[in-house]
């Protein structure tokens, strides 16, 4: 998980995975798209390959990427479950505000009408 | 009720997580919910399970929080701390943020933005954790023992420190 955000806290590479979205692409039409040289392209493919977010074919003379789904599937799980456990938080917060302002209305009542002792 | 999440890459090796939530109630209400202990305690609970025995705000700018979670059933314990760093009442407050048991690196800065609108308050909450203050400490250790450190040997390290996160995917934050 946190391979794969590593990986793609890296704007290049965050746009790469972006670009292969799309569809699978030849290295030389990243290396146009991004507009940097082709070792550093192809640095940032080892990091995506190495994190697992693509792979490779070799189809003729051109090495072609792909997206692989899983890694990203993962952090969606993650995501969801960091999502669902602040809403659980939020509910809480739901209830204690009405609260809050139960007291609040009551209080209120109490300083217009001072009650006898 | 609406509950929306953004997920986005910022900053080069910054990583910011932010949400969004409308509460049906004045800001000051949820800036005292959010920064009183007494009140803080009874919501930030995280999963099922979990209490908040320690929960400790001194709110003023360079003022430590300190928040211990506690789940008696699994006999576990989580604690969490950081330092304010901008209160403006009612309306904003910027914390550091780090976990005793944290799986990412360097503090990580949360922000919390309260707008009202017609007696609702919505509630933005990024948080910004800070990959760059490891590449920064290694890149500094690199060049004061001459050694240039390649880029491939810094993911390899970054790699290295990365823990399960199924495991800490319980923190309640």
């Amino acid at each position: 998980m946190m391979e794969t955000l590593r990986a793609l806290a890296e704007p290049s590479r965050f746009q790469i995975v972006e670009l292969l979205r799309d569809g699978p692409r030849p290295v030389g039409d990243l290396v146009h798209r991004l507009r940097l040289h082709q070792p550093q392209v192809s640095k940032h493919l080892r990091v995506l390959s190495d994190a697992g977010l693509v792979e490779a074919r070799v189809d003729a003379q051109r090495r072609i990427y792909a997206l692989r789904p899983e890694p990203l599937q993962e952090l969606e799980v993650w995501l969801e479950r960091y999502r669902r456990i602040w809403e659980g938080n939020f509910q809480r917060l739901d209830a204690l505000l009405e609260e809050l302002k139960d007291e609040e209305r009551k209080s209120k009542g109490k300083k217009r009408v001072p009650t006898k002792r | 009720m609406m509950n929306s999440e953004i997920f986005k890459v910022a900053t080069p090796s910054d990583l910011e997580i932010a949400m969004t939530r409308v509460f049906n109630a004045p800001r000051r209400l949820v800036f005292d919910a959010l920064t009183k202990p007494e009140l803080v305690k009874q919501w930030l609970l995280g999963p099922p399970g979990w209490s908040m025995p320690v929960c400790e705000i001194d709110l003023r700018v360079g003022g430590a929080y300190r928040y211990v979670w506690r789940n008696a059933a699994k006999g576990k314990e989580m604690g969490s701390g950081g330092v304010f760093r901008e209160i403006v009442l009612h309306e904003r407050i910027v914390c550091t943020e780090l976990f005793d048991d944290a799986w990412y690196a360097g503090e990580a800065l949360a922000t919390n933005v309260l707008t009202e609108q017609g007696g609702k308050t919505t509630l933005i909450l990024t948080v910004l954790y800070q990959l760059r203050e490891t590449r920064d400490a290694v890149l500094k250790s690199g060049m004061e023992s001459g050694v240039a450190v390649s880029y491939d040997r810094l993911e390899e390290l970054l790699a290295s420190q990365g823990t399960s996160v199924k495991e800490k995917g319980a923190s309640p934050s």
